[in-house]
C-alpha cells in the first residue's frame, strides 16, 4: 500500500515546500521554499529527516488530514492548536500516527505559519529541482479537498529525545533586521529616519509573494530601471507604500529597493498576520 | 544585497552596448563559479550573483568577483540567436489596435507593419516565468499603459507599454496595450531549461492569419511546432 494522506478539509492555504528552487531565476521562476525557513529546518531536524526534504506549510487555519499509513509527524512554527483525533498535541515534539488517525487544527494561538513534517517527507512531483508548490510550475499550488498526498512512510523512530524546546515568544518580537538596499542612499535623511523610527502595521495584502505595510510614507524617489529583486527586498512605490518581497516574489522589479531584510527577518515576518506591528532595525552592510 | 547575493550595477541605461557588457561579465562569472553554488542573473544594467547558501566571507567573495571583472577589459560579443515568432494581429486578439490607431493616427495595417519589422533585443526574462523584456520598439508605436489594467490578459497576448513590447507567457493581470496574440509557448515547465529564448538573443515577429494561428496553435499543443531560429551575427 502506498503511504498516503487524504485531505478531508483544505483549510485556508497550505502548500508543500522543500528547500526551494535554485538556478531558474534567469527564466523568471521564483525561488519559493518555506516562508519561515527556521521552523522548516527544525521540523526535519526533529524527525531526523534529510535536510531539504518536503514538508507542508500551513497558514493560519489548518486543514483536516487523514493518514492512510502510519508514521511519525512533528509540527513546528506557529501554534494553531493541532490535534490528533481528539487529543491536543504540542509543537516541536514528534508523535506517532496510526492508519486512520486524523490531524486537525483549532484556533491560532500565535504566529502565522506552521510546518508539518512526516517521517521520510512528502513525495510530490519535483519540477526544476524542487517540490515547492507554485502556480504555473507545479501541478497544484494549494491544498484542495479530496487530494491525496504521498509520503515516504518510514516508520523508523526519530532519533533519541529529538524534541526541541522552542521559544514561541519570538513570534511576538517586532524588530525586523534590515540592511541598506541598493537605493537606500537615494532616500532623503528625513525619510530614512521616518522609516527606521516608526512602527508599521502588516496590511491585509500579505501572502507568499509579498507583505505590504499599511502606513504610507512620503516618497520622492523616481522609479528605477527594472533591476533584480530577491526575497526580503523592500520596495517603495510611488504612492509611498512599502512592499516587502517574500519567498514567491518575482525576479525583477522597477520600484526603488530601499532595504533588504535579513534571512532571520524574513522568517520573523513569515509569522506575522494582518494588524501585527513591525519596526525595521538597520544593520550596517556586513 | 542581503546575506546570499552580490549586486553589481553598471551605468543606469537601457542600451545594447550596456547589455553586451553585462552579458559578457555574466559569462565570465558563470565560468568562474560552479553552477551548483551560484546563479547569475542580469537585467538592463545589473548582475546579481545569488548563492545557494549564505555567503560566509563576503570580503573574500568580493575580492574574487573583482578579480574576475577586472581580468578582461575587452568586451567580446557573445553568440546569439534570432528567433522568428508568429503573431496573429486579428481584431479578435488585437483588443487595443483601434485605440492605438486613433491615438497615433496610424492605420491598423501600419501598426502591424511597424511592429513586425524591427529585430528586437531580449534583455532578460523577469516579471513572470518566461516573460521577455524586449527592446527596440519603433518610436511611433510607443504608448502609455492602460489607465486601468485588465484583470485578465490571455496567454500569448502581445502588448506594448511605453518603450517596451512583449508577450504574456501565461494568463495574468496586465496593463499593456494588447495588439495581438502568439500561439507559441514561451515557458514550458515540462522542458528543462523551460525557455528557448535567452538574454542577448534577438526576436522578430511575423504576422499570421487567424487560420494559420489555429494551425500553429494545434502544432504547439501536439509538440510538432518548432521555433524558426538561426544564428545571429549583428
Amino acid at each position: 500500500m502506498k503511504a498516503e494522506i487524504e485531505v478531508l478539509q483544505p483549510g485556508l492555504f497550505s502548500t508543500i515546500q522543500d528547500k526551494g528552487r535554485f538556478g531558474y531565476m534567469k527564466y523568471g521562476v521564483p525561488m519559493s521554499g518555506p516562508m519561515d525557513s527556521n521552523s522548516y529546518h527544525l521540523a526535519n531536524l526533529i524527525l531526523n529527516n534529510k535536510p531539504g526534504i518536503a514538508v507542508m506549510e500551513i497558514t493560519q487555519m489548518g486543514p483536516v488530514l487523514k493518514f492512510l499509513h502510519s508514521g511519525y509527524l512533528v509540527i513546528t512554527g506557529a501554534d494553531l492548536k493541532p490535534r490528533i483525533n481528539k487529543n491536543l498535541i504540542r509543537n516541536y515534539i514528534p508523535y506517532f500516527f496510526k492508519v486512520g488517525d486524523e490531524l486537525s487544527f483549532g484556533g491560532r494561538q500565535n504566529g502565522c505559519r506552521c510546518y508539518l513534517a512526516v517521517s521520510g517527507g512528502f513525495n510530490t512531483r519535483e519540477i526544476f529541482g524542487s517540490q515547492s508548490w507554485y502556480e504555473g510550475i507545479t501541478d497544484h499550488f494549494h491544498l484542495g479537498k479530496g487530494m491525496r498526498l504521498e509520503f515516504n512512510g518510514s516508520t523508523s523512530i526519530p532519533s533519541g529525545n529529538a524534541s526541541v524546546k522552542y521559544e514561541t515568544l519570538q513570534f511576538k518580537k517586532e524588530e525586523i533586521q534590515v540592511f541598506p538596499g541598493p537605493e537606500y542612499d537615494k532616500l532623503p535623511d528625513i525619510l530614512k529616519t521616518e522609516i527606521l523610527s516608526h512602527k508599521f502595521k502588516i496590511d491585509k495584502q500579505n501572502n507568499r509573494m509579498a507583505v505590504q505595510l499599511e502606513e504610507l510614507v512620503s516618497n520622492s524617489l523616481k522609479p528605477i530601471i527594472t533591476g533584480p529583486v530577491i526575497p526580503g527586498t523592500v520596495q517603495l512605490t510611488p504612492s509611498g507604500k512599502l512592499i516587502i518581497l517574500m519567498r514567491d516574489c518575482q525576479t525583477t522589479g522597477g520600484y526603488p529597493r530601499i532595504l533588504q531584510v535579513s534571512e532571520n527577518g524574513i522568517n520573523r515576518l513569515a509569522q506575522k498576520v494582518q494588524g501585527d506591528n513591525i519596526s525595521f532595525q538597520l544593520s550596517p552592510v556586513q | 544585497m542581503g546575506e546570499r547575493s552580490i549586486l553589481i550595477e553598471f551605468e543606469p541605461q537601457i542600451s545594447e552596448i550596456c547589455l553586451e557588457k553585462v552579458l559578457f561579465y555574466k559569462n565570465q562569472l558563470e565560468n568562474f563559479y560552479l553552477k551548483e553554488t551560484v546563479e547569475v542573473i542580469n537585467t538592463y544594467n545589473s548582475l546579481l550573483i545569488i548563492y545557494a547558501s549564505n555567503i560566509e566571507n563576503v570580503y573574500d567573495e568580493l575580492l574574487g568577483v573583482k578579480e574576475v571583472l577586472s581580468g578582461t577589459n575587452i568586451v567580446k560579443k557573445l553568440k546569439s540567436k534570432l528567433h522568428h515568432i508568429p503573431v496573429c494581429y486579428d481584431p479578435e486578439f488585437g483588443l487595443d489596435l483601434p485605440y492605438i490607431s486613433e491615438q497615433k493616427k496610424l492605420t491598423q495595417k501600419q501598426i502591424i507593419g511597424l511592429h513586425s519589422v524591427p529585430v528586437y533585443t531580449v534583455y532578460f526574462t523577469g516579471f513572470l516565468p518566461g516573460f521577455l523584456y524586449l527592446g527596440g520598439l519603433d518610436e511611433k508605436l510607443q504608448i502609455s499603459r492602460r489607465e486601468s489594467p485588465r484583470m485578465l490578459v490571455s496567454k500569448g497576448a502581445v502588448g506594448i507599454g511605453e518603450k517596451q513590447t512583449g508577450i504574456y507567457p501565461k494568463s495574468s493581470p496586465g496593463g499593456w496595450q494588447i495588439i495581438g496574440n502568439s500561439p507559441v509557448n514561451f515557458f514550458d515547465k515540462n522542458q528543462d531549461p523551460p525557455c528557448e529564448i535567452l538574454a542577448g538573443d534577438k526576436v522578430k515577429f511575423y504576422a499570421v492569419t487567424r487560420s494559420e494561428y489555429d494551425v500553429i496553435f494545434n502544432e504547439v499543443k501536439s509538440g510538432k511546432f518548432h521555433l524558426r531560429s538561426e544564428k545571429y551575427e549583428g
